[in-house]
């Protein structure tokens, strides 16, 4: 080093021209509990270790010791930005692997709200990418019409976040009509405000330089580091579950599979975006396909399945029947066929997938969660390599890792 | 040209002979065995082979089966063809006693936590990985918690009485 | 495009019910003087400007943004500023769960507040390790650090976060200026092992 060459270390001492960093695992800038010990060079990134584990509370040790129904609480706690869409994910895995057939009025309710926890959960995403550019307002205004989707959730099945929501076969009680015109004043006035949402950021000048050309990834390597979802999409990869492998009738909704070019921390907000339009396309069109229901078909909130669906509450306190049922379930007393399974459905950041085995006990052999961001967390180092330090918060942020999802 | 689970259990065979086995269809997905030391060989195969095309590892984690002697743990990869949508379940069994499995890190960059993680669950020794430590335990844990041997709840607690929890 | 709104008939900010006052401690008024104890002065203050340190690791954390922002506004209660650095605040919320990783970090942030500190554990997980009854999970934070107020739910609402800290207030408003330095707190901390 020339310019320190007034400066005479001890013998013997290292001379080292990086400093190391410690980010995490409590800090302001990492949403949620990582670790990242960068080396920088003054304020580029050199090379990052990132350290996980901060929540690992041992789910799929847990799930070994549980019925099934008993599991969906669990699963709640993955992705918690958008519960809904994992707990269904695991109805729809144990129905596959039970063979119940649902139906089409149970499956268009179930669309209606996982595409409204794919909207929170974008909503959440993009939102904090606007903080962590520098946009506090983005964050105060959306936050208010994240409201009016936990009130959704609230009317159907009584809680806002971790919602539990839904049975295996269907859901715990039919939709109030509360609930439907909740869900009208949220299309009604969700648009506007995602519309602003877009104007506040897409063409910001200070946006876009922040985002552009940081935090990209090749579609090659997206798929190498195992990227599923939005972050895939960025990058120009097509790939989603609701097409691919079509699950609770995604095959009976027209919607678009938005792709990005450059997989960086700009194409990742705008995928995301469009994805909300699509969301709420979706939303509206199973709206219109369930209000076509007449008359019985209109009250159906559930399919047949004794063995699984608790019976009425009305019934178990006056039938026997329905008692030993309820009993039952309740106590997990009934066994699984063998065989196993893996299942996937496209969770808010990717393929969130349930591999269970069964041995035909009452529980399950082994359950192993596909969490989408431990998978592709791990391509961190090589998104921010190279680059500014502040561009490495963004890039961490528009990933949108889920500490509980990434450390099950 | 669609790829069907009889065309890749052809070339499965067809390359491999007798060292692949105990092919099964169940839910649609083809899943088959081979011994460890063949892992990589297969992975290799099915991402290079161009008619088949398995270039995305979906999954990757361990079972174990106590009863199995000889066979206790099991690595199950899941990998999937983008192209023509179809997804297959490839699984290997080791000892307890050896558990050494060779690392799919230098096919798949997803692999490297994936299989920390069933290294910190399981123990499977994964030869050739470049970083194997701990990934969501701490690093002092000196057992392998999802073997079955293992119990759930921690037992050095003391603030949970056992006889309240119907445990006693 | 949504239309532009504009008042045009803006009202005349009522300035008098818009800012509220604390209640005044007991105490012997007259003309331009006011006797009080010195603690409730400092009661008083420190409880209405209270700095919260969202220890947040997960589902309660999401709940704590939905406290924090617009619609249910922390700030309400004297906690405009949320601090990121243990040694500025005087408050740490923690929402979620700590695994046995998390708790000497979680001990280390407690450590280097400076007195007098709150806790508050927001969440069945922080409050007694929750549903994980699991060989990683730490059975309740109050195991590493002492803790004030338990706020219940899996997650709380936003309603029971605010409660929580209400209850904080009250404590705080109350807290006598020698507790931190009695005998009591002393054999508190140490029974933690905190010197």
């Amino acid at each position: 080093m020339e310019q320190h060459s007034h400066i005479t270390l001890p013998k013997g001492s290292i001379e080292k021209t990086t400093t190391t960093l410690n980010i995490g695992p409590t800090h302001p800038a990492t949403h949620g509990v990582f670790q990242n010990i960068m080396e920088v060079d003054g304020e580029r990134v050199v090379s990052t270790e990132q350290t996980v584990g901060y929540i690992h509370r041992a789910f799929e040790k847990l799930a070994e010791r549980r019925p099934l129904y008993q599991i969906t609480p669990i699963t709640d706690r993955l992705n918690y930005c958008s519960s809904p869409i994992n707990n269904m994910g695991w109805h729809i895995t144990c129905e596959r692997f039970l063979k119940i057939d649902l139906p089409k009025r149970v499956d268009y309710l179930r669309v209606i709200i996982m595409e409204l926890s794919r909207i929170s959960d974008h909503l959440i995403c993009n939102s904090i990418v606007g903080v962590d550019t520098g946009a506090y307002t983005g964050f105060l205004y959306v936050m208010q019409y994240r409201e009016l989707i936990y009130e959704i959730y609230e009317e159907v099945c009584g809680s806002r976040l971790t919602t539990n929501i839904g049975r295996i076969g269907g859901f715990e009680r039919n939709f109030t009509n509360t609930a439907f015109t909740k869900l009208e004043k949220f299309l009604n006035e969700y648009p506007g405000v995602l519309r602003e949402f877009e104007k506040l950021f897409t063409r910001n000048r200070i946006f876009m330089e922040r985002t552009q050309g940081t935090g990209g990834i090749s579609a090659a390597r997206a798929m190498n580091y195992g990227f599923t979802g939005p972050n895939l999409r960025a990058a120009g990869v097509d790939y989603d579950v609701r097409v691919q492998q079509p699950y609770s009738s995604y095959q009976d909704f027209d919607f678009k599979v938005p792709v990005g070019t450059t997989g960086d921390n700009y194409d990742r907000f705008l995928v995301r975006n469009a994805e909300m339009w699509e969301s709420i396309s979706i939303i509206k069109q199973a709206y219109q396909k369930i209000q076509e229901f007449k008359g019985a078909d209109a009250e159906i909130y559930h399919a047949d399945v004794p063995e699984y669906y608790l019976p009425k509450k009305e019934d178990v306190y006056t039938k026997m029947e329905a008692l030993i049922w309820h009993f039952k379930i309740i106590m997990g007393e009934i066994d699984l066929p063998k065989g196993q399974i893996y299942s996937a459905v496209e969770g808010g950041n990717g393929e969130l997938g349930f591999y269970l085995i069964s041995d035909g006990g009452r529980t399950p052999f082994r359950l192993h969660f596909r969490r989408p961001c431990f998978i592709y967390y791990q391509a961190f180092e090589e998104l921010i390599k190279g680059g500014m330090l502040s561009d490495a918060v963004v890039t961490l942020s528009s990933l949108n890792l889920i500490a509980g999802e990434l450390d099950a | 040209m669609a790829l069907t689970n009889t065309y890749i259990q052809e070339k499965l065979v067809e390359k491999f002979n007798d060292q692949v086995f105990q092919f099964s269809t169940d839910s649609g997905i083809l899943s088959f065995e081979s011994a460890a030391e063949n892992n990589l060989k297969v992975l290799q195969f099915l991402y290079e082979e161009s008619s088949l095309g398995f270039t995305f590892l979906t999954d990757l984690c361990g079972v174990n089966y106590p009863d199995n002697k000889g066979a206790e743990l099991v690595v199950v990869y899941h990998l999937h063809n983008f192209i023509e949508n179809i997804r297959i379940r490839f699984s290997i069994a080791v000892p307890i006693a050896k558990p050494d499995v060779f690392t799919a890190t230098k096919l798949f960059e997803s692999a490297n936590w994936m299989e920390r993680e069933t290294y910190d669950f399981f123990g499977i020794n994964f030869i050739g990985h470049p970083n194997l430590k701990r990934i969501l335990n701490v690093d002092e844990m000196d057992y392998f918690p999802l073997r079955k041997e293992f119990p759930l709840e921690d037992q050095t607690r003391i603030d949970k009485d056992d006889e309240m929890f119907g445990r006693g | 495009m949504r239309p532009v709104r504009f008042n045009l008939n803006p009202k005349e900010a009522e300035i008098a019910d818009a800012i509220s006052m604390g209640k005044a401690p007991d105490g012997v008024p007259g003309d331009g003087f006011f006797a009080t104890q010195l603690s409730s002065v400092v009661g008083l203050a420190r409880k209405n400007s209270l700095w919260p340190l969202p220890f947040a690791t997960s589902c309660c954390g999401i709940e704590f943004m939905a406290t924090m922002a617009s619609h249910y506004d922390l700030s309400r209660f004297g906690s405009e500023r949320v601090g990121f650095s243990p040694r500025q605040c005087d408050l740490l919320m923690v929402m979620g769960t700590i695994a046995k990783k998390m708790a000497p970090v979680l001990r280390q942030v407690y450590l280097q507040m400076a007195e007098p500190r709150w806790v508050i554990a927001v969440g069945a997980c922080a409050s007694s390790g929750g549903i994980f009854d699991t060989y990683s999970v730490l059975q309740g934070i109050d195991q590493v650090i002492p803790v004030d107020v338990y706020v219940p739910g899996c997650p709380p609402r936003p309603e029971a976060i605010i409660d929580g800290f209400m209850k904080i207030q009250d404590l705080v408003g109350q807290e006598s200026i020698r507790r931190r330095n009695s005998e009591k707190y002393r054999d508190l901390l140490n029974s933690y092992g905190i010197q």
